[in-house]
């Protein structure tokens, strides 16, 4: 039976659907999720590795779709091959390296204060994810380095049972891994990374209450924070 | 985390705020990335070195070969004798004081190194009557036999592989020819063992062996373990990995072929192999694993470790990175 109109509001709050749309809405409003201001504070070099992480990550999808696309042998028989191949390699050389940097950098701002501990924690495992993520793309080059890597692997493996179901030996189990499985797992934890970031907002400066008033009550006056970003921060 | 470390009295930003794309900057961000993977791809490549075969292998040292395939009719191989995951042996089986995983997961790819990597691949190859007759013979014998003539075909070759390591003149018993790729052992009481090596030699050299030990009850095969764990008891990939520098003593799961970085991220991973007690262990690999898991285990909880989680506060490194905050803060009024 249908009827015209929206539901009764018991029935909406029984729904599954209306409690994450509102507890989304309530835990990250549009202006949270895509803020058009920063704290001033966010003002060095070191905001760059964060964004650069993402960018390196966007990048490894993209040349890694189009290897995966053309399948696993084709960068070995042609030059366009060979060079989406190197994009990928470098990518993920950019990403290790601005995850790196970006980690070390939120260390030294003790960025899990203010609540913000899970944020730390999502980005610290994402690091460890990345890395199994890219070790199987290291054992499906199918070239030398691959076998090498595999046989020599397979003992630290074996050593702790895990060779039971993780075989790098085992191109297909590998391939499998690499393009989906932790991709997947990379992917959704940068996105939890995220959206805590958005949620939290970039961690505040050490000492803060000590200097902010002047600084508060001076911003206030003049320029004051942009209206659709008051709540960047919680 | 009061009860772990000091109180955390960070408090919500009440400051000003300026102005932010945070679209266009991950734009720009993709864009840089983009360009500089392009540079590197334009400047350096991408190393891709030809893979070993089990054919190109038995071409290039064939003592090594007829010597691996000995051990491994004679399963006194590092494979046969390896345990779980692919027997029940414990040549390479690791543990931690109570901890055993190695052994409690049990034989999940079973290999049985003489049926696997001997008697079936020859099973495969046709029209040679002598080759039959051996394999009659020899899977007819009882298991004391079998071993003695396995182990009396392998003393030849075995001492001629220490000649060629220690650099001395090899026993008159071996000689290879290395233009035509054949080895020939003068063994005695090996019984029917010469005539299937001769044979495996040649299937190897030919290239079936390799397509023999992907042969499953699937026509489809991903599963390398096999042909790779046949080579790797070898010496032709170990050559290739010192010339490129990926040994473990050479910090080799760092490093890639040619002068690539490879994954330089697995450092600390690598550094403790190169230390006591696991340079030198035989359960260095769970050692190493059970360390890094702590210590990652660590890293995901810096937050609520007392003292690591206090000492951004004491090394004033903050200082630069919000230098420019710090800058635009009032200065206190300096006393006339």
């Amino acid at each position: 039976m249908s009827s015209v109109g929206p539901p009764p509001a018991t029935a909406r709050s029984k729904s599954w659907t209306v409690k994450v749309r509102e507890g989304g809405v309530a835990a990250l409003p549009p202006e949270k999720l895509l803020p058009d201001g920063q704290p001033t504070y966010v003002a060095s070099w070191i905001y760059v590795f964060g964004v650069a992480s993402i960018a390196s990550l966007i990048v490894i999808i993209g040349s890694g779709s189009i290897l995966a696309l053309k399948g696993p042998a084709w960068w070995h028989d042609t030059g366009v091959g060979h060079f989406f191949n190197s994009i990928h390699l470098w990518s993920v050389e950019l990403f290790f390296f601005a995850m790196v940097v970006h980690l070390w950098g939120k260390y030294w701002m003790a960025a899990w204060r203010g609540g913000r501990g899970r944020v730390w924690v999502t980005g610290a495992v994402t690091f460890l994810v990345a890395i199994p993520a890219a070790l199987t793309g290291y054992v499906s080059q199918q070239n030398f380095d691959a076998q090498w890597i595999a046989t020599q692997a397979k003992d630290a493996m074996n050593s702790v049972g895990a060779g039971a179901f993780f075989n790098l030996t085992n191109f297909g189990q590998m391939y499998s891994y690499h393009v989906l499985l932790l991709p997947v797992a990379v992917v959704l934890l940068v996105g939890a990374h995220v959206l805590l970031v958005r949620r939290h907002g970039v961690v505040p400066p050490f000492e803060l209450e000590k200097k902010l008033p002047a600084a508060a009550s001076a911003g206030a006056e003049t320029d004051g924070p942009p209206p659709s970003s008051t709540g960047a921060t919680s | 985390m009061s009860f772990l470390g000091p109180k955390d009295d960070t408090q919500p930003w009440k400051g000003r705020y300026a102005p932010y794309d945070l679209i266009k900057e991950l734009s720009i961000a993709v864009g840089v990335i983009t360009l500089l993977a392009v540079l590197l791809t334009v400047l350096l490549s991408s190393p891709d070195e030809t893979p070993s075969t089990l054919g190109q292998w038995s071409h290039q040292l064939p003592a090594d070969f007829a010597t691996t395939a000995a051990k491994e009719l004679d399963e006194t191989s590092p494979t046969a004798e390896y345990g779980p995951p692919y027997n029940h042996n414990s040549g390479s089986v690791q543990h931690f004081l109570f901890l055993h995983p190695q052994r409690w997961l049990g034989v999940s790819h079973p290999i049985n190194t003489a049926d696997d990597y001997v008697i079936k691949p020859l099973e495969t190859v046709p029209n040679d009557e002598a080759l039959r007759g051996a394999l009659a013979e020899y899977k007819a014998a009882p298991e004391k036999q079998k071993k003695g003539w396995s182990e009396a075909y392998a003393k030849p070759l075995e001492e001629y592989a220490t000649a060629v390591e220690e650099k001395k003149p090899p026993p008159s018993t071996v000689s290879v020819n290395s233009s035509t790729g054949t080895v020939t052992v003068r063994a005695s009481g090996a019984g029917p063992v010469p005539t299937m090596m001769r044979s495996l030699l040649a299937l190897a050299q030919s290239g079936g062996l390799d397509g023999s030990l992907l042969t499953s009850k699937n026509f489809f095969q991903t599963d390398y373990t096999k042909p790779l764990l046949l080579m790797s008891d070898g010496g032709l990939l170990a050559e290739r990995a010192e010339e490129q520098h990926l040994l473990g003593k050479q910090w080799g799961l760092m490093n890639e072929t040619g002068s690539f970085p490879g994954q330089p991220w697995l450092w600390l991973y690598s550094l403790w192999y190169q230390v006591e007690p696991m340079k030198t262990s035989p359960n260095a690999d769970i050692q190493v694993l059970l360390i890094m898991g702590v210590l990652s285990l660590a890293f995901i909880c810096i937050p609520f470790i007392p003292i690591v989680n206090r000492l951004p506060r004491w090394i004033p490194i903050y200082k630069l990175i919000w230098r420019e905050h710090y800058r635009s803060l009032p200065q206190p009024p300096v006393p006339s």
